[in-house]
């Protein structure tokens, strides 16, 4: 029944932590060679998080080389948030196999709110992208189906939006 | 014959919460699956924002009903993170210990849920009867039934009742003896095997490309589970099998489940004997510094994870959940393409649906 996993098996918290740190320098390194100056930022934030900023005309090509050359293949999360000036949207992509977590936070100006869609490298993403729609309003190009998913169709508002208001509670 | 669209739900024995599977159909076979979700949105992530740090911790209970302390703990953990907090040894392990027992309450009811649709109504009873000990033992704990708000930022709500430890010993003893009954029922029967073996089968790379976390992917041949690749709290020093099958179907999934509910058993023995003397909750501030963190655990039902950014004052600026149940729905067309309608009560239940925490 018990299948065998060609990964390494963590044996102790040392041992993870010998492991995780040369992938996450190995990244801090060679990311900005290959991407270029789109990746504005770079840090290894703690033991298995890297976080990174990248403009978003490069997203997809940062997201593609993350996938195919680093094993980052499982995107966990995509967060859309308001920073009243801007949007950001926050990717949490996960390699299983180096045990790595890496957070790409990518600027989205609110006077162009489209961003490429990351569907045609993880189909996971379907969703939370129309999720960051529906809340924020954020224009996924290349989208298979870019339709309302939590709220109905007719909703004329994106409620995550910092100037949405909540009525006020007695 | 002309292919045409049906909808299961939002009303429907299969949907278990409230929610709508459009299936296309030519004859009996699927053609296309479409879930639509959204029927029990809440806003959640809307009013956390407009709450105090201690005013969510409740709320968070309301995400998922079948494993709400997974949540409460979740959100504790992140804040604690955000806040740079260290928590007393003795709290870290009595969380792990409710979180393991939330965690067979969660399976069971997914299991007598599971039985139910495919008529087994003898495992129904069965499940359900043995979930009420679990509910008893957290209820003892917390003093609620099914939204213990029991994690507090900084620690639990308060130390363990007495003779908890003596309690909890019967119960787990009690538990893997029955389970090996429920595994005869459902191993033994012809009809259980039929609607399960070879349904629903979801490939390994598929599955990771979809996202898909938990049993689901354990089911389908990935040894995957953060308990083990991440370790939060304290589940590094804790001796437990991941459970994996190779099989990629309903049955494995089910397999999955039934094997995971036997190594919490082993972890809540060892959280038992191992659990040091000492404090519970350390004292915390109100305000929480600018930053952000991310909490991510493993719930009964895939990869939970939080994202927290803060501003410096009582309430977080935004508070972002992935729900494991969200990303599993999205890859329903894979699991059901190709198979007939009678299965689709098969496959969607094998998932463990629960809706509370996909529409947030």
């Amino acid at each position: 029944m018990e299948s065998s996993s060609n990964r390494v098996e963590p044996v102790g918290k040392k041992e993870l932590s010998q492991l995780v740190s040369g992938f996450e320098r190995k990244l801090e390194r060679e990311l900005p060679l290959s991407i270029g100056p789109d990746l504005t930022e770079i840090a290894v934030k703690r033991e298995g998080l890297v976080s990174a900023r990248c403009n978003k005309e490069s997203i997809l090509k940062l997201a593609r080389l993350l996938r195919d050359k680093y094993g980052f293949e499982h995107l966990s999360l995509i967060s859309a948030v308001d920073w009243r000036d801007r949007f950001e949207l926050v990717y949490h992509v996960r390699s299983y196999a180096n045990y790595c977590m890496m957070e790409i936070k990518v600027p989205v100006p609110k006077d162009d709110l489209e961003v490429y869609s990351v569907t045609s490298i993880w189909k996971g993403a379907n969703w939370h992208e129309r999720e960051a729609y529906d809340m924020m309003g954020i224009v996924f190009k290349g989208h298979p189906d870019l339709r309302r998913i939590l709220l109905p169709e007719d909703v004329k508002y994106f409620p995550l939006r910092k100037d949405f208001q909540l009525a006020e509670e007695d | 014959m002309a292919e045409m669209w049906i909808n299961m739900g939002p009303q429907h024995p299969m949907t278990h919460g409230l929610w709508n599977l459009r299936i296309k159909v030519d004859g009996e076979v699927i053609t296309d699956a479409m879930p639509e979700i959204g029927y029990l949105h809440r806003g959640m992530e809307k009013i956390f924002e407009n709450k105090t740090y201690v005013q969510i911790g409740p709320l968070t209970d309301r995400l998922c009903y079948g494993s709400s302390f997974t949540w409460n703990h979740l959100y504790c953990m992140t804040v604690e993170k955000l806040m740079g907090l260290e928590i007393p040894e003795r709290a870290k392990w009595i969380r792990v210990m409710a979180i393991e027992l939330q965690r067979i309450a969660s399976h069971l009811m997914w299991l007598a849920a599971y039985a139910a649709d495919l008529g087994l109504l003898t495992g129904f009873v069965w499940a359900m009867r043995d979930r009420e000990i679990f509910l008893d033992l957290l209820q003892a704990l917390s003093g609620s039934r099914l939204t213990y708000n029991y994690a507090r930022i900084g620690g639990v709500a308060a130390d363990l009742p007495p003779d908890f430890e003596r309690d909890c010993l019967r119960a787990v003893d009690y538990f893997e003896r029955k389970l090996k009954e429920h595994e005869n029922l459902y191993n033994g029967s012809k009809i259980f095997k039929m609607r399960t073996v070879g349904i629903g089968i979801l490939k390994r790379e598929e599955a990771i490309n979809l996202g898909v976390t938990g049993p689901t992917l354990r089911g389908s041949n990935a040894k995957i589970d953060i308990r083990k690749d991440q370790p939060y709290e304290v589940y590094d020093e804790i001796d437990f099998e991941v459970a994996c099958h190779t099989d990629c179907d309903c049955w494995a999934r089910y397999i999955v489940r039934m094997t995971e509910m036997k190594e919490s058993c082993k972890i809540i023995r060892q959280t038992l004997q191992k659990m040091p003397k000492g404090p519970v909750r350390v004292k915390t501030p109100m305000l929480a510094p600018s930053g952000d963190a991310i909490g991510v655990v493993e719930d009964p039902r895939g990869e939970g994870m939080m994202y927290l950014i803060g501003d410096g004052t009582d309430r977080p600026y935004r508070l972002k959940v992935r729900s494991p149940l969200f990303v599993t729905l999205s890859a329903a067309k894979s699991m059901l393409l190709g198979y007939k309608v009678a299965d689709v009560v098969a496959i969607m239940g094998s998932i463990d649906v629960c809706m509370g925490e996909t529409d947030r």
